[in-house]
């Protein structure tokens, strides 16, 4: 493998499979990585970072595609990361997502990646998001990260976005699915998706009555809530606006600040489980644990060593 | 943490493959029970779909930068869109990128497919194991 600074260099200069072998290091965790880190965020040219979930089936693809469809039409390069699921048993995935994306193929202004979940030790969360960095020092603006909103590391990519787009169907259940929380909480856009099937109007309304601001104890105002159909386009170039609009509120130093912790967060805790499972003492620990000789608040003390104090 | 099939030494990373059908066939079962077969064994597949001109498939595998691609055909067009295939990727720098075929394709062509850069060709009968394991043994290792 070449050496990550040109590879950097190479992808800023616009040459493609420099870019998607630097994703390829990211996402591999590769020797060298955490250095160039700093090198690949200075790079970047503060793109718009747009996070993509909900349910399988949603149209979330579909939707990308027409975005990406209508922000080409603005000239704009638009850079995507779509996150599938590995299975925990074999390591394996299917990535599909290309499959509705194949007419921007050959477009040169759009790059789409396909990445896998990889379990929670690869901390797909933080390898997205350096992905994300790495198509913003490319150039790519905005960036898409289509996620599966299927549980809490989806949740959590989604939060590392600057904007949150949730995506959910018609058929998405009773009103009672609406006031789950979740991730309808995290959506800074809320679409309903094939807006062409019936009942479509009906599911917004609810969406609508359900996000309360719970009486006052959610400071964020509830999200917009928009109509499309990604299929013929109908309500995509609204949505596009939407989101171009979404971003300087998503620059307010209180959503700054608040984005900021979730990502050092998650840093923090990708970089304690690296330490700790590279640590030698890691499989006795796991062992000790798994044997109740200690419980696992005092075996990750002991994993990371002892409080600093003072 | 509830993976307990793989231990924290265990830090080799999956193929990446993409499995690509070019030109105009109409059917792809083959192409998707591959794709399943592969992730079952422990390959990361990324699937393009149908209809695909070789421009498409050079394009995908150099922003996804696979390891592997599996071109199925069925339409008897392997001698126009094989090679082409393999010469984009090759004009794009991917000059370690393993290249394989699968489908209905004549022993006659297979030689000239691989003179013409296609690593190997597989035919019906071909187990998904017999695939995965060629592809284990010959694709490029990653540093």
């Amino acid at each position: 493998m070449a050496d990550l600074g040109e590879l950097l260099r190479g992808a800023a200069a616009g040459e493609r499979l420099a870019l998607a072998r630097l994703l390829t290091a990211i996402e591999n965790d590769a020797p060298g990585l955490h250095e160039t880190l700093p090198a690949i965020f200075a790079a970047g040219h503060q793109a718009h970072v747009v996070g993509i979930t909900g349910p399988p089936g949603s149209g979330k693809s579909t939707l990308v595609d027409a975005l990406t469809d209508e922000w080409r039409r603005r000239g704009r390069r638009v850079g995507i990361v779509a996150v599938d699921p590995s299975s925990p048993y074999t390591g394996g995935a299917i990535m599909g997502d290309r499959i509705r994306m194949m007419d921007h193929a050959a477009d040169g202004d759009v790059f789409m990646r396909s990445m896998a979940s990889r379990g929670e030790l690869g901390g797909v969360a933080a390898a997205t998001w350096m992905a994300s960095a790495a198509l913003d020092a490319a150039g790519y603006d905005p960036i898409l990260i289509e996620t599966v909103g299927a549980g809490q590391s989806e949740i959590e990519i989604a939060r590392l976005a600057e904007t949150t787009v949730v995506v959910e169907v018609p058929e998405m259940g009773d009103e009672v699915q609406a006031i789950k929380a979740g991730l309808l909480e995290v959506a800074d856009l809320l679409v309903v998706n094939k807006g062409d099937r019936p009942g479509a109007d009906l599911a917004a309304r609810h969406l609508r009555a359900m996000l309360s601001t719970a009486g006052g104890r959610i400071l964020r105002k509830p999200p917009p809530i928009m109509l499309t159909t990604a299929t013929s386009g109908k309500g995509v170039a609204a949505l596009v606006d939407a989101i171009d609009e979404h971003r300087s509120a998503a620059r307010s130093p209180l959503q700054a600040t608040a984005r900021a912790q979730n990502q050092l967060r998650r840093a923090l805790a990708d970089l304690a489980l690296r330490r700790a499972s590279h640590d030698g003492d890691w499989e006795d620990v796991v062992q000790s644990v798994a044997k109740r000789d200690v419980d696992p608040i005092s075996a990750a003390e002991r994993l990371l060593g002892p409080e600093k104090t003072g | 943490m509830t993976d307990e099939t793989r231990s924290t030494e265990d830090r080799t990373t999956p193929i990446r493959v993409l499995i690509a059908k070019p030109g105009l066939d109409g059917h792809d079962r083959g192409a998707k029970v591959l794709a399943r077969g592969l992730r079952d064994e422990g390959f990361e597949v990324i699937y393009t779909g149908l209809r695909q001109t070789p421009e498409m498939i050079a394009d995908a595998a150099e922003q996804e930068d696979v390891d592997v691609v599996g071109l199925s055909i069925l339409s008897g067009a392997h001698m126009t869109l094989l090679p082409r295939v393999v010469q984009l990727c090759r004009e794009r720098g991917m000059d370690d990128v393993l290249i394989a075929a699968g489908g209905i394709i004549p022993d006659a062509d297979v030689t000239k497919l691989k003179e013409a850069g296609i690593a190997e060709v597989f035919g019906p009968g071909t187990s998904i194991g017999q695939i995965a394991t060629y592809f284990r043994d010959h694709a490029r290792r990653r540093a």
